[in-house]
């Protein structure tokens, strides 16, 4: 179950709000938009952790809700200019929703390692899709030469191509991510699928709809993979099919576990540690992903809490080291008429 | 005579080759406990998995009053009347009393999986929650988080769980598994004030408590009824004091 | 389409399903015994390839190749068990995942460091090279007649290992029921280590031997890792058997679904697993 934040947490959102809405004031223009691609790795992160952390699912497609979104957005621009966002984003969000609705209700219906694998190779599927056909320009991608056009009756009410502009609506999406995933953890909904995961079993005998539970969740948590992947092609003007791969999906995992799952906005630090770790090792070493690599390896063993078992550890100093939490469902015997499930 | 909640015919469940489950007939009125007895293996406990759909049944019917629910999955029989209770207990540890009855209070609500507004102000909710609780006497416990509390009153918490999601039948596996005396007595004295209303179906191991409880009394081995009836009839049965006798392991203890 | 060239596919299909058998039948028995899933399988697949690669370029030799490659990548399966994977059995599956990934990344990057990132070709040894005329018009590779061969020889050698010796007994009690085994005094750690290093050594086989007959490329061991996992998902975790069907069912499929079906072939496997999780949700030989 959620704790209530502490005074000292409200500050410390109540600062980062703060800061996040002078940077475009403070920082310089690289600074800006390197937020705007953190921001929505961010929302990224949040959305994968209801699914992960709060479901106790672990899903290896979110990256494919990610960028399929993206793709959606290149097909509806038009040569000559920005799509309107008022159509785009809401076909491309009900397209990634159907998308989901289908990978979600073959995957639920298997636990476990099955369930990794099985999103993983639907993930890679689109992958594929893309990648092996010539849709979306096949492996070379295809530019967003425009971006999307936020207009009222004609008039443009937003101008996205201003980085600033862009910031603060990236920004405003992360808030927003943020208080629905909070919402939906708090709600009814959200304590039925906390109960799912602590035991399967439990929550099916008391008469939660377990299945059709989770689906939920799977759909809502990648139609916000799918909202950050949108703004995410829009801000760099090109999708390729790597952006579906489930290299994406892993590193958002390692986001998740980094921040630590029991909390709400943990997975949103872990992506702006994570983010911010990448762009140093990057302009340091030639081989960056080696080191990126064995901090993952170093993260699993050392730091499975992740940054708030470091934060609790500098408190108190001990150093007890607890599992990662998601996955620990009981095998549940098969049911009649539901799906099965071992390992 | 009263009201058949719930009412199972020729039950069967085959694994692979072996019958767990044969042929097995049970009903269950309103405002009375049926025991189901029997040595180890006997196969009481898939009887309660397929009356529960934990485990599916490979041939006969389960009819909750009018209603046919062979073959419902269990989240759809605990919403349509069945609750039950597991020989181990499994309420959420890390959650307090009044936070695992409201979940379950919840999850028989008219809106249980709503996406938005506060489960923690859901007065209806809360209220059943806090009726459940009373019934089974954890009321003094209700801010007490779960693994902190003795087996017994674990027991008690799954119990209220269960009234909690508002059953016509409950199905309880051995409630009284590893209490000592004094818990025992008072399970003992909460099965027999919960069936009134509701119909309770018992499989229990201690002869003590099934014969202050049982209306009535099914006896099974190697998988099938060999009698049932009252507990008089049921306890001078040759049948049943052979298969008693029959098993040296034989859970009459 | 004539019969000589369904031969051909045929064979193609099968060839490639047997290969496919090779890597996820390490891959399975790993879920099955360690109860670790191992993201980091395809990569080396893709590892054994470069290994003989350069040990090929370097001695001139394919013999030479595939003795040292596959020895090196027994070794280290055998030090990755030592270092990690046996902290990891009984860890949940994320943490699992995170291990395996950062797994990848350093291999990847070690690839990198040692071998470049170009694209290879090796070439088969010297008495398995040309081709058998078929017709006038169509050939098949002798080396792909003979990479059938082995296969098959190894994948009855693993079926033999499993069925009929004491490892294998213990394997299949340890896939069984690992909690039981455990209490049965058997030397598990031992069987553990020999297991992920026996699977690490298949993928790496697979790997080295598909080097003569595909380019040696960097992102080999993605594609291969996916199609193992299609794989397990279809036979059941554990089973050896499914892995066998599947495989086989994998190969044919794709390898027709381009003949057939070019436009739709690369997700026809996926339409296919699919087809299985609606009807078996735990694969077709898996544990209900």
């Amino acid at each position: 179950m959620i704790r209530s934040a502490t005074p000292v947490t409200m500050i410390a959102i109540a600062a980062a709000l703060a800061l996040a809405l002078a940077l475009p004031v403070i920082a310089p223009g690289y600074y800006v938009q390197f937020a705007s691609k953190a921001m929505l790795m961010g929302m990224l992160a949040l959305s994968l952790n209801l699914i992960v952390g709060f479901g106790g699912l672990v899903s290896l497609c979110h990256g494919a809700f990610f960028g399929l979104a993206g793709y959606m957005l290149g097909f509806l621009t038009p040569d000559s200019g920005g799509a309107s966002l008022w159509l785009s984003l809401p076909v491309a969000l009900l397209t990634v929703a159907a998308v989901a609705a289908i990978i979600g209700a073959l995957s639920l219906r298997t636990r476990g390692i099955y369930f990794i694998m099985v999103t993983l190779a639907f993930g890679e599927m689109l992958f594929y899709l893309f990648h092996d056909t010539r849709i979306g320009g096949g492996s070379d991608g295809m530019y967003i030469y425009f971006k999307p056009e936020i207009a009222i009756a004609g008039s443009a009410l937003l101008d996205l191509e201003k980085s600033n502009t862009f910031f603060y609506v990236a920004l405003a999406c992360l808030v927003g991510t943020a208080l629905l995933i909070r919402g939906l953890v708090r709600s009814p909904f959200g304590h039925a699928l906390v109960a799912a995961r602590d035991n399967e079993r439990r929550a099916l005998s008391l008469g939660f709809p377990v299945f059709r539970l989770r689906l939920a969740a799977f759909v809502i948590s990648a139609m916000i993979a799918g909202l950050a992947g949108y703004f995410s092609a829009a801000q760099f003007g090109f999708v390729a099919p790597q952006l579906l791969g489930w290299h994406l999906s892993a590193t958002m995992l390692v986001m998740v576990v980094l921040g630590g799952m029991s909390s709400i906005l943990g997975p949103l630090v872990g992506a702006l540690a994570l983010i911010g770790l990448e762009e140093v090792l990057k302009s340091s070493f030639e081989h960056w992903k080696l080191i990126k690599g064995l901090i993952i390896i170093g993260l699993v063993f050392a730091l499975p809490g992740g940054l708030q078992q470091l934060a609790a550890m500098l408190q108190t100093g001990s150093s007890q080291v607890p599992d990662l939490g998601a996955d620990v469902a009981e095998p549940v015997p098969a049911p009649a008429g539901e799906a099965r499930s071992h390992v | 005579m009263s009201e058949i909640l719930l009412k199972a015919t020729a039950l069967e469940k085959r694994y692979g080759g072996l019958k767990a489950v044969s042929g097995v007939s049970i009903d269950v009125h309103r405002d009375e406990v049926h025991a189901v007895i029997g040595p180890n293996g006997a196969g009481k406990s898939t009887l309660i998995n397929l009356l529960s759909g934990d485990v599916s049944v490979s041939a006969g019917a389960v009819m909750l009053g009018e209603r046919d629910i062979t073959n419902l999955a269990p989240d759809r029989r605990a919403r349509a009347g069945l609750g039950r209770s597991y020989q181990k207990t499994t309420i959420f540890q890390n959650s307090t009393v009044f936070e695992n009855v409201r979940l379950a209070a919840q999850a028989h609500g008219g809106q249980a999986l709503r996406l938005f507004g506060s489960v923690v102000r859901d007065s209806n909710v809360n209220a059943r929650a806090d009726s459940a609780i009373a019934e089974v006497g954890l009321a003094r416990r209700a801010s007490t988080i779960a693994k902190l509390m003795s087996h017994g009153e674990q027991r008690q918490l799954e119990i209220a769980m269960v009234l909690a999601t508002e059953p016509k039948l409950i199905l309880l596996d051995e409630p009284l598994a590893g209490m000592g005396q004094a818990e025992a007595s008072s399970m003992i004295a909460l099965i027999g004030r919960l069936k009134f209303g509701r119909a309770i179906l018992l499989v229990e191991h201690d002869m003590d408590a099934v014969f202050a409880l049982a209306d009535r009394l099914t006896v099974m081995a190697d998988g099938a009824v060999i009698a049932a009836g009252s507990p008089g009839h049921v306890r001078n049965h040759p049948a049943v004091r052979s298969a008693y006798l029959g098993h040296d392991h034989g859970a009459a203890a | 389409m004539d019969a000589i060239t369904f031969a051909v596919q045929l064979l193609n299909g099968v060839q490639y399903g047997l290969v496919l058998f090779l890597v996820a039948s390490g891959l399975t028995l790993v879920f099955g015994i360690l109860g670790v899933i191992n993201l980091a399988h395809g990569a080396f697949y893709m590892l054994g390839a470069y290994l003989a690669w350069a040990i090929a370029s370097y001695t001139g030799s394919f013999a030479l190749a595939l003795v040292g490659a596959l020895a090196i990548s027994f070794a280290l399966g055998v030090a990755l068990e030592e270092v990690f994977v046996k902290r990891m059995i009984g860890r949940d599956h994320l943490a699992q995942v995170l291990l395996s990934f950062g797994l990848i990344l350093v291999i990847d990057e070690l690839r990198q460091i040692l071998f470049g990132k170009d694209v290879h070709s090796v070439a088969p040894p010297s008495w398995l090279q040309g081709s058998i005329q078929l017709t006038e018009v169509l050939s098949y590779p002798v080396y792909r007649i003979a990479l059938c061969l082995v296969c098959l020889v190894l994948a009855v050698a693993i079926f033999y290992v499993i069925q009929r010796t004491r490892l294998g007994m213990i394997i299949r009690a340890g896939a069984e029921n690992r909690d039981m085994t455990r209490c049965l005094g058997i030397p598990f750690d031992l069987v553990n280590r020999y297991v992920f290093a026996g699977g690490i050594a298949l993928a790496g086989l697979g790997g080295i031997l598909v080097a003569p007959i595909s380019t040696v490329f960097p992102g080999m061991g993605d594609g291969m890792l996916i199609l193992s996992f299609v794989v397990v998902v279809l036979g059941g975790i554990g089973s050896v058997t499914g892995a066998a069907i599947g495989a086989l069912l994998i190969g044919l499929t794709d390898t027709f679904g381009k003949v057939f079906f070019p436009q739709v072939s690369s997700i026809l496997i996926y339409v296919l697993m699919a087809g299985v999780l609606l009807w078996r949700p735990n694969g077709l030989l898996g544990k209900a």
